[in-house]
């Protein structure tokens, strides 16, 4: 059929002209820049203009006031609070996703669907409910809260609450993105190892981890960016205690709500920049190891 | 994928890979751990107040206007971005233009932007004396402290999902099915409509759902838009959050099982659409 078409105009059954393919298989031009023109409005005004907005409000008062945010104590300790709360979670998901995705991908068994839905579990649970479910555990009223109080051991409006619903909310992502690309992978590379006498450690350090590094930094770099920016659900296990108990999210919700606004679009700006970097990243990822990163060309 | 089931059936099927025990160990040991029992926590909870205790929760009124408000704004919210969405996802693939890989890195924003981020940017936008708020107040629009608040944001939380399940498809579709169609007499506009899109409706659906979702849950980026006027620009998730610090933790495990119900329906929604797709047109 394309030798056909690439003779140029002939005619139909019904002796009509038939125009070339290229003209066949597109809008006209009219159409066609109207259409970009709607969708690039649309995510000017909807996405790139919030975005535009949290770097112009924080420096709506010039630099001084722009830096005066980071000096002071509370936003100085909700940084501290948000790195260390990332540096626990995002390596525990880390090995998570590695260990699920190893026995998913890499074994035939039973039950394999019902668990993949499992894992992904926590993406469809709203931030407010993953809060709450750990507030429901481990809470003064919970599950296990006479026994924490009897033993003087604090959850909940803690740190380790706020650990616990970050590793709740991210838990999914490194599985999801190595199980499809390790089940692509197959088994044939590392049986072959295994074969010529490697351990099964040092098969999965030479052979295996080499083939997902990009897909594995990929998730890593979401989960770290979901882990540091994670709002809701840490909003409600969190108490909200200055200097204490706030993460960078919760910091900017109490400067905004206190009017004070460049601080909290500052303070805000930070985190926008991590997103920046975080999406800048990704896309270099995607444009250069495409088929490293993902299973195939479709995800779902 | 994988060999045939052999007919004595067992767990799993034999290999030379070491490492299963202790893997899947360890995952069943987070996932029960982190997941399910603090999810069966809620649940256990929730049902300790009986189907008529949870009815009860629902029908308050301050808290069904919530779910109404949660519910009927994110449907529209998923609408509107599957609308736009679909065409960001067919220009971003099928058009060349300058700019067309920073619009498409742009598409992913609300994923990496931590949503009380987008929530104060929106606020500050949308509010009357805002940047935008300001030109719509011309018009006697208001979106600050109203349900069209909690509109705009969920319509750019929802919009990645939109874009993103339905741009794959868009670059799969076979250019000769287009061309045949064409040369066969047929219409742009009715090669679009009876040849392109109707395989591109399971993922468009599936989009939708999963904005919808989304929409239904999210709490960051709607609240500080939103007013929080009861019975008017009250949202579920915030409720729940006003429940818990009333100690009201029955309520609370009310609405959140309530939500959960819905999101789940909504899973199952699109685990079948995916099912029909894969019976209807061979993929997902």
């Amino acid at each position: 059929m394309s030798e056909a078409l690439a003779q140029g105009p002939f005619a139909s059954a019904h002796g009509e002209t038939v125009r070339p393919p290229a003209s066949v298989v597109t809008e006209r031009p009219l159409v066609r820049w109207l259409l970009i023109a709607v969708a690039l409005i649309f995510l000017g005004l909807f996405l790139v203009l919030p975005l535009f907005t949290v770097f112009a409000q924080a420096l709506a008062k010039g630099w001084t006031a722009y830096l005066a945010a980071f000096s002071e104590p509370d936003a100085q300790a909700a940084i501290r609070l948000t790195l260390i709360v990332a540096a626990i979670a995002v390596p525990f998901n880390l090995v998570f996703g590695v260990a699920a995705a190893w026995a998913i991908a890499k074994f035939e068994f039973r039950g394999k669907n019902l668990l993949v839905t499992l894992i992904d579990l926590p993406f469809s649970v709203s931030p407010v409910v993953s809060g709450l479910i750990y507030v429901l555990v481990f809470g003064s009223r919970g599950l296990f809260g006479p026994y924490l109080l009897d033993h003087d051991i604090q959850i909940i409006f803690a740190i380790p609450g706020i650990v616990l619903a970050t590793i709740f909310v991210t838990f999914p992502f490194v599985a999801r993105q190595l199980i499809p690309l390790m089940q692509e992978q197959g088994t044939t590379e590392e049986e072959a190892a295994l074969t010529l006498g490697a351990s099964g450690w040092h098969a999965f350090r030479t052979v295996t981890l080499p083939n997902i590094r990009w897909g594995l930094l990929y998730s890593v770099l979401l989960c770290n960016a979901r882990a540091m920016g994670e709002f809701g659900a840490v909003s409600v296990v969190s108490g909200h205690i200055r200097g204490l108990t706030n993460t960078l999210p919760l910091h900017v919700e109490i400067l905004y709500n206190e009017y004070n606004f460049v601080a909290s679009f500052a303070v805000a700006s930070l985190l926008a920049g991590l997103a920046l970097v975080t999406l800048a990243i990704k896309s270099v990822l995607e444009w250069r190891y495409a088929d490293d990163i993902a299973a195939g060309a479709r995800r779902h | 994928m994988g060999e045939p089931v052999k007919p004595r059936r067992r767990f799993r099927q034999k290999s030379v890979i070491p490492g299963f025990g202790i893997t899947l160990g360890y995952t069943l040991t987070c996932l029960g751990l982190i997941v399910l029992l603090p999810l069966a926590t809620l649940v256990v909870r929730a049902s300790g107040l009986g189907l008529s205790g949870i009815w009860e929760v629902a029908t308050d009124p301050r808290v069904f206007s919530a779910l109404r408000i949660s519910f009927g704004v994110s449907l529209l919210a998923a609408l509107t971005a599957s609308v736009f969405g679909g065409i960001v996802a067919w220009v971003l693939t099928r058009y060349d233009f300058p700019g067309r890989k920073f619009a498409d890195a742009v598409v992913d924003l609300p994923f990496a932007l931590p949503t009380a981020v987008a929530g104060i940017a929106l606020a500050s936008l949308y509010a009357p004396n805002g940047l935008v708020g300001e030109q719509l107040a011309k018009f006697g629009i208001e979106v600050a402290y109203t349900p069209v608040g909690i509109f705009i944001a969920m319509v750019f939380i929802g919009l990645p999902f939109a874009v993103r399940t339905v741009q794959p498809l868009i670059a799969e579709i076979d250019k000769e099915v287009e061309e045949a169609s064409a040369i066969l007499g047929a219409s742009r506009v009715a090669t679009l409509t009876k040849v392109v899109l109707p395989p591109l409706i399971p993922a468009v659906l599936t989009g939708f759902a999963l904005a919808f979702a989304r929409g239904v849950g999210e709490y960051g980026s709607i609240i500080f838009i939103a007013g929080n006027l009861p019975y008017v620009s009250e949202i579920a998730p915030l409720l729940i959050v006003i429940k818990l610090s009333e100690f009201d933790y029955a309520g609370a495990s009310a609405i959140a099982v309530i939500m959960l119900a819905i999101s789940f329906v909504t899973l199952l929604a699109i685990n079948l659409i995916q099912a029909w797709s894969r019976r209807r047109f061979g993929y997902v």
